[in-house]
């Protein structure tokens, strides 16, 4: 019994991600054929060559069809994947993990969500299974909005300091994004503007919270010793962990709602299987899962980037700035590259592919940096209640 | 001895100052305040908070049949009665009967259980309404109220019925169309002229039936929906005006198939042993129920008295009653509505969601709430016991409010509880402002109204802030 991993067993050889945005003019049929026609170029194959697909998706389509109808696959494995908002990580999973078990030589995962078909404003509808009427009916950012005030009441930051802290990372990721030609908000937001906005949850207002956006990425997977046959530069996946909590945090009066423990786990088990000892000396990127502001704050010391309790200083220094030590969602993450649920796993993935072979464009995108590992983040779910994805990526063996 | 083993009145948290009526309008209103079931309420979850008031005010007896009466049933052909006795989590062989229709019903309801046999725990609960500026929405008020009726065998008697009479007539006084909110009401003085002789008659017939004389009757009560009869019959008694008992229009207003026994209960909680306790009801027709207080009534503890609670109410504009009335539509949260509940997953979790019954697990002492099979401590499975926490107080640990989710009355405010002796719980809260929420409050259970949809009512429990207790 173990988890060992498949470090520099299999290769990411090509890549693709649509836009994120609103497209009115564009379902999910169009978004699968962008994301994957990138990614298809991107290693010189053809859906044909590809002998097993994973597709994610959360809420936008049912089974395998989802793909195979309107790429017109023929005779192909298609597996349907979801897990929360951890949907596109999970779909690399699958793909990766077929093929380094030598069931598959090639194969794809691809992430694609149509949410702004719905008619409201943020995500709707994930479940519509029966019930009996005792769930909660609160919105995500209503949960996450409760992690603020016991960050700062445990670590003592008070609420002008946590309001900065929190507007700070907001107004990082809305640089970044503003850079990127592909995220959903390509506008910079000033600290000012950002702590004014209009309440939504708790103490968390508009730019506290991801875009919410449609959007497909995609990647093609081989085994690590036949990368090259497809690419002279590709990105070898060092770890992909994955936790589904078992939900005990609102049922344990121990949990304090200052961290994620399903993240903490997840992120131990991916250092373990990459042989990371020291995260925050040792990565040179991260796409974190930041839904939510106070998930960022968080999600830094359970990913070991910060200690307990310091991680609110760290943002404000700009340790995790895009030209910062240790940047942080240099693509904007989900705060302004936008959520589309399914996508976004597959998302953090196509920033860590660009980012490791020195493909960011515009040039000043680019993070410098002699470090040699991508970390991707992605969770679903709630504080008290989450599932988690870890994965790290490396351009070079060993 | 047959008669009253403990009795409790629910006034529910939110007043409407009747001044605030002719603001708006110009007229109407009037003095004083009614009170206002919140908008995830109705007569079956108000007859909820009442009868556990009963229940508790009697010291854990549990009754052998539960009635229920309204004037405003949440369903029809479905009974109401087996929503409460699920949520007092009753034996399955009590009964649960509703009492249907008219104001009359509730101190019906009361009259019979006190001449049958058995315990009998009669639940009276009532919404008054009426068009803008009207009499009826001004004196009007919301309210339950519940009394535990039995004899030595079930328990202590706190009163005795010592004597009751009925007069019935048929005539045409007040009248309301099935599925309408509104009353209509002819002309007052043909109905006093009904009202008074029948009362007089059913009053010197019930004390002679308690061989009493009107001068030894300590409290009387006289109640019933048109005001000025129920005037001129208190002025006919003979009692003097200190034996008279407050009838609460000036703070709660009257609470029809309710109202009743909301003032007995109310008089009761003030009564001394040997008290005698006189109650007319005037309601097409009158029926009077005479008491005497028992030794056991000092030893009687209310669980909590009508006057404390309507003490510690809060105030609630007027368009927002209009608005949980049903009489103006406000813009909703552009969110999507829920869907209706199943019938048959409601069914398997009954005593979670009507009873609110958690598990908790032998070895490890985990409270897991809802209930788990499988223990969060130490993974036992299977090794739970039922572990019923309605009546547990708690702490808010954290909170937040939520104003982008679909609630019939946005915002929600909603709270991490942890429950006193363990058991942690993710709840909304009710009855409270958001902005007076805070961490380390305490806080209750409640049974409420959530949604309905598809006609289903969504009943569940909620935690609100513990006052004036």
């Amino acid at each position: 019994m173990g988890s060992h991993g498949i470090k520099d067993r299999v290769a990411v050889v090509g890549m693709g991600c649509t836009r994120f945005g609103e497209h009115w003019d564009k379902g999910t049929d169009d978004l699968l054929l962008w994301s994957t026609d990138e990614a298809f170029k991107a290693a010189g194959v053809t859906k044909d060559d590809i002998d097993a697909y994973w597709v994610g998706t959360a809420m936008s389509g049912n089974s395998g069809m989802v793909v195979s109808r309107p790429l017109q696959l023929h005779d192909k494995p298609v597996t349907r994947v979801e897990n929360f908002c951890a949907t596109g990580s999970e779909a690399l999973r699958g793909a990766a993990y077929a093929v380094a078990s030598g069931a598959y030589d090639i194969a794809m995962a691809v992430g694609v969500e149509k949410v702004k078909d719905s008619g409201y404003q943020g995500l709707v509808g994930a479940s519509h299974a029966p019930a009996d009427g005792t769930q909660r009916t609160l919105t995500a950012a209503a949960m996450f909005a409760m992690c603020a005030p016991a960050y700062g009441k445990k670590y003592g930051v008070d609420d002008d300091q946590m309001r900065e802290v929190l507007a700070r990372i907001s107004w990082k990721n809305h640089q970044n994004g503003a850079l990127n030609p592909r995220a959903q908000f390509r506008k910079e937001v000033s600290m000012e503007t950002i702590c004014n906005a209009p309440l939504m949850a708790g103490g968390l207002r508009v730019f506290d919270c991801s875009g919410v956006a449609d959007g497909s990425a995609a990647a093609v997977v081989v085994r690590a010793e036949d990368a090259h046959k497809y690419t002279d530069k590709p990105l070898y996946i060092k770890a992909l962990s994955f936790v589904a909590g078992n939900g005990s945090g609102n049922a344990d009066p121990d949990y304090d709602y200052t961290s994620f423990p399903e993240i903490h786990a997840a992120a131990a088990d991916a250092y373990s299987q990459a042989g990371v000892t020291d995260p925050r000396h040792e990565i040179a990127m991260a796409e974190v899962h930041d839904c939510f502001t106070p998930a960022e704050l968080l999600i830094m010391e359970d990913l070991g980037f910060a200690e307990r309790g310091t991680a609110w200083k760290e943002v404000l220094e700009g340790t995790f700035d895009l030209k910062g030590e240790l940047p942080v969602n240099p693509d904007g993450g989900l705060k302004s590259f936008g959520h589309p649920v399914g996508a976004s796993g597959l998302r953090m993935a196509f920033e860590a592919w660009l980012q490791m072979r020195g493909d960011a464009q515009p040039a000043e995108r680019q993070i410098t940096t002699d470090r040699n590992l991508a970390l991707t983040h992605n969770l679903g779910g709630y504080p008290g209640e989450m599932v988690s994805f870890v994965g790290l990526f490396g351009p070079e063996l060993g | 001895m047959r008669g009253i083993l403990g009795a409790a009145g629910y006034v529910p948290y939110w007043r409407l100052d009747r001044g605030t009526i002719s603001a708006v309008f110009g007229s109407g209103g009037g003095r004083g305040s009614r009170t206002v079931a919140s908008y995830d309420e109705d007569t079956t979850s108000m007859g909820v908070e009442a009868a556990r008031l009963a229940l508790r005010s009697a010291g854990g007896t549990q009754p052998d049949a539960l009635w229920f009466s309204t004037v405003v049933p949440a369903y029809l052909d479905k009974t109401n009665a087996t929503t409460i006795h699920a949520a007092l989590r009753l034996d399955s062989d009590a009964p649960a009967l509703d009492w249907g229709g008219a104001i009359r019903s509730g101190v019906g309801a009361l009259l019979t259980a006190l001449r049958a046999s058995g315990s009998t725990l009669v639940v009276t609960a009532d919404q008054r309404d009426g068009l803008p500026t009207s009499a009826e929405e001004a004196a009007g008020g919301d309210a339950a109220a519940a009394v535990l009726v039995g004899s030595d065998a079930n328990g202590a008697v706190i009163a005795e019925l010592v004597g009751s009479a009925s007069a019935t007539e048929e005539f045409i006084d007040r009248w309301r169309a099935p599925g309408e909110r509104r009353s209509k009401v002819w002309e007052e003085r043909f109905g006093e002229t009904k009202y008074v002789p029948l009362g007089e008659q059913a009053w010197n017939a019930a004390l002679k039936a308690a061989e009493l004389s009107p001068e030894q009757i300590t409290k009387v009560i006289v109640t019933g929906p048109h005001a000025r009869a129920v005037r001129s019959l208190t002025n006919r008694l003979g009692v003097g005006t200190e034996a008279l008992a407050d009838d609460l229009s000036g703070t709660v207003g009257y609470s029809g198939a309710a109202h009743a026994a909301l003032l007995l209960a109310s008089v009761l909680e003030q009564a001394k042993p040997g008290d005698v306790i006189a109650l007319i009801s005037l309601a097409d027709g009158a029926d009077v129920l005479v008491f005497r207080a028992t030794e056991a009534l000092a030893s009687y503890s209310p669980a909590r008295p009508v006057v404390a609670q309507f003490d510690s109410g809060g105030e609630l504009p007027y368009g927002k009653f209009l608005a949980w009335r049903g009489k103006v539509t406000l813009e909703p949260p552009r969110r999507p509505e829920p869907g209706r509940i199943s019938a048959s997953i409601t069914g398997r979790s009954e005593d979670w969601k009507y009873g609110f019954v958690g598990s908790r697990d032998r070895s490890s002492q985990a409270m897991h709430l809802p209930p788990a099979r499988v223990s969060r401590v130490g993974d036992a499975v299977d090794e739970m016991d039922p572990a019923p926490m309605s009546d547990v107080e708690g702490t808010i640990a954290t909170f937040t409010v939520d104003r982008i989710a679909y609630s019939p009355s946005p915002p929600i405010v909603f709270a991490i509880v942890d429950f006193d002796g363990g058991g942690r719980f993710p709840v909304e809260l009710t009855d409270v402002n958001a902005d007076e929420v805070k961490m380390g409050d305490r806080v209750e259970m409640t049974f409420r109204r959530l949604f309905t949809a598809d006609g289903i009512h969504n009943y569940f429990w909620k935690a609100r802030p513990i006052r004036g207790s």
